[in-house]
């Protein structure tokens, strides 16, 4: 298990090289000039040229890249062209915004999809199943922006429960866990949490359903188990997989919560992609996705750990 | 003594999309300590029959009628913990995949201690010395090495050799094989086969053998019962059945395998096929492929006939010469 780990460690590197190189050009194929956004219309050609040069934009692209990762290495990101302040400060904040959120809406629908999922299995073809069915489909195709707008008007305008702006009172950006700056994030939280639960929850009923179809299960019957005993049976045949479709789901949380963290205002890792878009901050624009990239890399690699630790049909070498 | 089984009637029919009849009035009897094949093609009703003796079909979808007793147990009155210890404890079964029946993420020794732990009371650690004594006795090599490995780490007859030992560590007083030999390499089976002649000699448990394959039910078993479209069509030693078969398809297995006594022939030597189950046979379900049968035959059920104790035949022309042929 030891040398697997350290296997899969050493596989990582290039792919993280890999991302790394993508990030890269991808902000460079991107079209339109970034310092046409800063610098006043009027500039002359020596003042665009000097700024070029002040953001080594001037150099051949292997040595931005070079000089780029360099850097990064070292924890520095560079500066961000819109506002001048380090991307790395930037970016973990917006990250670790965004991680709250995403963590807040795995830990609501991981459960219940696989409540949901769990029980559709055990009751396949019958009412129970029909209705989960039919909830983990609306979760799948409701549009979760359109959702989120509807539970602010419910909520936030028309009950004036919870609000609907933001992470804390004010607009404050520090976060602590007190009632204050956590009903900020149940609205956000509860929509970002439908498409998961839809998806936890098909995923399990397959699996469950076809485990529950295999032979072991007449044979545990038949040595004298439980339902309670095939039940926990069949949820050890399903976690490799079931935890595997999780870890992806959560990657997906923290970097596709654009349209959410927008509908609520939310300072996330969204929210600063679609501002650095704008401003064609490409500085800010290389970290969030990059750190977000990384992050992709880093939730597969666990997934495939986990997965190799709970299940004895993978090959652990 | 109390009868090992005592079936009496068992009617199974399955609801569903499809209505199957896939026991009509099956009656079965056994003493203490019998093996008994249970011979037929596929689809007959061995399969149904074995599960429904452990309680194994699906409740919703299943019709079930008559009396079945295993050791003066009434099995189709057994409910949640009494079904628990009966299943295992009483009666258990080794399955036709050993690769199937297995559930591959646990260990094969926890999957053995699992269910000593349910009928024994015993803890983990004992279980576990049980487990490792019964992969001994079902001549596991280095049985303390293969106690810790997944089942998919093991061959097919291994595999089998652990399912015997888990369905034999509660001591059953009737095992229930389901053609446990048919996914096996040829050489494999021999070995299971006498493996488990062996075992139930040294347990003196009762045995059901389903097979579809007369050489190994003549190999294996004392007694033989032939099944053919959810029914008992013959039943008797198996010096009998050899000797002396009075029903046309048990005749026709036996002409089928004379010139290849060997086994791993399957039984589709008579011309023709089993009718479909949708309905309950009202006359012989043979008549369509006996080469004997007459007007009468397809008129209505034939009458069994019981040549001596616990002889029977269902056959209307069970009684004449067999020189009629
Ligand atoms: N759970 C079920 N639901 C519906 N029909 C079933 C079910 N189990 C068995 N049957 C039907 O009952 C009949 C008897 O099946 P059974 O499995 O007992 O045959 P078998 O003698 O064991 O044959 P084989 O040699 O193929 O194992 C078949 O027609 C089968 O399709
Ligand atoms: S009852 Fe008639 S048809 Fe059926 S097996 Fe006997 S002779 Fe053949
Ligand atoms: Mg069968």
């Amino acid at each position: 298990m030891l040398t697997y780990l350290i296997r899969r460690l050493i596989l990582v590197l290039p792919v993280a090289l890999g991302v790394s190189i993508i990030c890269f050009l991808l902000v460079q194929i991107a079209p339109g000039d970034p310092l046409t956004a800063i610098m006043p219309v009027d500039a002359t050609a020596e003042e665009q040229d000097a700024m070029r040069a002040a953001y080594g934009l001037d150099k051949p692209l292997p040595v931005q890249y070079a000089i780029w990762i360099g850097n990064l290495i070292q924890g520095d990101m560079g500066r961000s062209i819109a506002t001048g302040r380090p991307v790395a400060g930037e970016v973990f904040g917006a990250v670790k915004n965004s991680l709250l959120l995403a963590v807040s809406a795995a830990v609501i629908a991981f459960p219940i999809g696989t409540a949901l999922g769990f029980l559709a299995g055990y009751f396949r073809d019958t009412w129970v199943d029909r209705a989960v069915t039919a909830v983990s489909i609306a979760g799948v195709s409701v549009p979760n922006y359109w959702l989120g707008i509807v539970l602010v008007i419910i909520f936030s305008v028309n009950l004036s429960w919870l609000p609907s702006m933001g992470a804390g009172p004010g607009g404050s950006q520090d976060w602590s866990w007190d009632w204050l700056h956590m009903r900020h994030l149940v609205l956000p939280a509860v929509t970002l949490a439908v498409v998961p639960i839809g998806i936890v929850a098909r995923t399990v009923r397959a699996l469950a359903g076809d485990i529950l179809n295999q032979d072991f299960v007449d044979a545990l019957y038949a040595k004298g188990m439980s339902r309670f005993d095939v039940l926990r049976h069949v949820a050890r045949n399903a976690a490799a997989t079931a935890l595997s479709v999780m870890g992806l789901q959560l990657g997906y949380l923290l970097g596709g919560s654009i349209l959410i963290e927008t509908v609520f205002n939310w300072p996330g890792s969204g929210f600063l992609l679609s501002n650095a878009i704008f401003q064609r901050d490409l500085p800010l624009l290389q970290g969030t996705i990059l750190v977000l990239a990384l992050f992709f890399v880093a939730m597969n690699l666990i997934v495939d750990v986990v997965q190799a630790a709970i299940d004895p049909r993978i090959q652990r070498t | 003594m109390t009868k090992l089984v005592d079936i009496q009637n068992l009617n199974v029919c399955f609801k569903g999309k499809r209505t199957v009849h896939a026991l009509n009035d099956v009656s079965l009897a056994m003493e203490q300590g019998e093996t008994l094949a249970l011979l037929g093609e596929s689809g007959s009703g061995k399969s149904v029959t074995l599960k429904t003796l452990l309680g194994l079909l699906p409740p919703k979808r299943t019709q079930i009628d008559g009396k079945i007793a295993v050791n003066g147990i009434d099995v189709m009155s057994l409910r949640g913990k009494a079904l628990q210890r009966y299943r295992g404890g009483e009666v258990s079964m080794v399955f036709q995949e050993p690769a199937l029946a297995l559930d591959p993420v646990y260990t094969v020794g926890h999957q053995i201690a699992e269910a000593v732990m349910r009928h024994k009371g015993v803890n983990k650690a004992e279980a576990m010395s049980t487990a490792l004594d019964m992969l001994d006795r079902v001549r596991i090599p280095s049985a303390n090495r293969r106690l810790h490995t997944y089942p998919h780490e093991l061959s097919g007859g291994m595999r089998q050799r652990v399912m015997i030992a888990l369905a034999l560590a509660c001591r059953p007083r009737l095992l229930l094989a389901d053609e446990p030999t048919t996914a096996l390499d040829a050489t494999v089976q021999i070995q299971i086969l006498l493996l488990l002649r062996e075992l139930q000699k040294e347990f003196g448990m009762g045995v059901i053998f389903v097979t579809h394959d007369i050489g190994v039910a003549v190999e294996i078993s004392e007694r033989i019962a032939v099944m053919y479209a959810g029914q008992i069509i013959e039943e008797g030693t198996t010096r009998e059945i050899i000797r002396d078969a009075r029903h046309p398809y048990t005749r026709g297995l036996l002409a089928a395998n004379l010139h290849d006594v060997a086994r791993g022939e399957r039984l589709n030597a008579i011309p023709g096929a089993p009718p479909a189950l949708e309905v309950r046979p009202e006359s012989c379900p043979f008549a369509p492929r006996c080469p004997v049968a007459m007007a009468e035959c397809r008129a209505a059920l034939p009458p069994v006939f019981h040549p001596s104790d616990r002889r029977r035949v269902a056959c209307l022309r069970a009684a004449e010469p067999i020189a009629a042929e």
